[in-house]
């Protein structure tokens, strides 16, 4: 009996640790706002970073065109294996938005994941926009504070158990988040392109295959996926199939027309609308990144 | 030579439509007329986006005769082509989605957007470059909005 006792003590005294372990484990990230002084945020390259990363085409309302575009009250629906999200309202307002946020509370939510309320889901690319400077990511806030302010409610996301444990996705993110940049290898002249293409558009989170747990699959990088919002496949970018010549990766970027004059459609109409804000140069530039990276047949 | 030069452009188009064709032997008729549609779209806005885009050498005629070909061929009566029961996972070589049928206004009003952007262009397409170059941005997002909404991707 006794012994039977003490079997119960250790294995509760091992349960307690394990429960230690992983809370430490998945304990969030945070910036101070110490290692954000001497950073100068400059709306004007905040607003390329706004472009570039894709802001709007989430955090708009469903369907919102021209001016529309720009206000940030969130709403539209993400369905995925794991639940259906909706996009946060990312105004300046302050009760509704993020008006009230310090500059370190997007960092965080940028660089780690973790909102002010706790860790976001990873229908936020914050996997990419991590590689972001600290110095664009203050930008970025600079910029967003000048859009104009939504006054509507955030929607609860639909998250059935296991998966609305929010703390588990410091596990998730132990498991399948990255320091770093995917193609390591890449001649100058696609420096701008790799920075455009891994921390800001976030091409992986939809051109990458992924796992059982959602995680990216990086050795098959850019090399094509189920389509995450419903049939179809979003198609391989790689070398191996993507054989356009610089010019027209860049056109198609520029203008949504592929060589052919077929248009971009389903979401990469939504991404060709934000990238081609961006100068010329950088689009070459992610054409070029585009041709470094491993080919996958 | 402008008569000549009709003559190719109506041959091309022609040609265009036939190896669609051959190529979809097996095609339900209505996506065969669909694929045959687009085609003619890209193709004559290959003419101007080639010159817009500094491809190709702006040629006031030609422009002009591709502006008017796609206004004629985006303003033509679509309804034919989009039976139901041909949606993507209803017969085979389509990605159009279901959503088109349930949301046919806005599908035609999409449709008409296109007609109009074309319509447009097809008014200063022989002005100059600039006006080509003007247009195009235009004509490029109907395209877009339509195949965003209501085209599976690959």
């Amino acid at each position: 009996m006794r012994r039977l006792h003490r079997f119960g003590l250790i294995l509760a005294a091992a349960a307690i640790l394990a429960v230690a372990i992983l809370w430490f484990l998945t304990r969030p990230g945070s910036v101070s706002a110490a290692e954000l002084s001497g950073l100068t945020a400059d709306p004007v390259r905040g607003e390329y970073v706004f472009h570039g990363a894709g802001c709007a085409s989430c955090h708009s309302a469903p369907g919102a065109e021209g001016e529309d575009q720009l206000r940030l009250g969130g709403g539209q629906a993400f369905v995925s294996d794991f639940g259906t999200f909706y996009a946060p309202n990312i105004s300046p307002d302050p009760e509704h938005g993020i008006g009230r946020w310090s500059d370190a509370d997007l960092v965080n939510v940028l660089l780690h994941g973790i909102g002010p309320e706790g860790h976001l889901y990873p229908a936020m690319p914050y996997d990419a926009y991590e590689e972001m400077t600290l110095n664009d990511m203050v930008s970025l806030r600079a910029f967003m504070a000048t859009l104009p302010t939504v006054a509507s409610e955030n929607r609860a996301h639909e998250v059935p158990f296991p998966f609305n444990i929010r703390r588990a996705l410091g596990l998730w993110d132990l498991m399948f988040v990255r320091d770093g940049w995917v193609v390591t290898a890449v001649p100058p002249d696609a420096e701008t392109g790799r920075y455009i293409a891994e921390a800001l558009a976030h091409c992986g989170e939809c051109h990458t295959p992924r796992n059982a747990f959602g995680g990216l699959q990086r050795g098959a990088w850019l090399s094509g996926a189920p389509n995450p919002a419903g049939e179809g496949r979003v198609p391989n970018i790689t070398p191996g199939r993507l054989t356009w010549s610089e010019d027209e990766i860049a056109a198609f970027l520029r203008s949504g027309f592929t060589p052919d004059f077929d248009t971009a459609g389903a979401q990469m109409a939504e991404v060709v609308r934000s990238l081609s804000n961006l100068p010329e140069e950088d689009l070459r530039s992610v054409a070029r990144y585009l041709k470094a990276v491993p080919a996958v047949e | 030579m402008p008569f000549a030069r009709h003559l190719i452009l109506a041959m091309l188009g022609g040609a265009l439509c036939a190896t669609a064709a051959i190529a979809h032997e097996n095609e339900n008729p209505a996506v065969e007329a669909r694929h045959s549609q687009m085609h003619l779209h890209a193709f004559n806005l290959g003419i101007l986006g080639r010159m817009a885009q500094g491809q190709a050498e702006y040629d006031a005629e030609l422009a002009q005769v591709a502006a008017d070909n796609l206004a004629v061929i985006a303003g033509t009566d679509w309804h034919a082509y989009f039976p139901e029961g041909t949606a993507v996972g209803e017969v085979e070589d389509t990605r159009a989605l279901p959503a088109i049928w349930t949301n046919m206004a806005d599908f035609e009003a999409k449709q008409q957007a296109l007609a109009d952007a074309a319509k447009a262009m097809a008014g200063v397409a022989g002005t100059d470059l600039a006006s080509v170059q003007g247009a195009m941005g235009a004509v490029g997002e109907t395209c877009s909005a339509c195949h965003k909404a209501y085209r599976q991707p690959d």
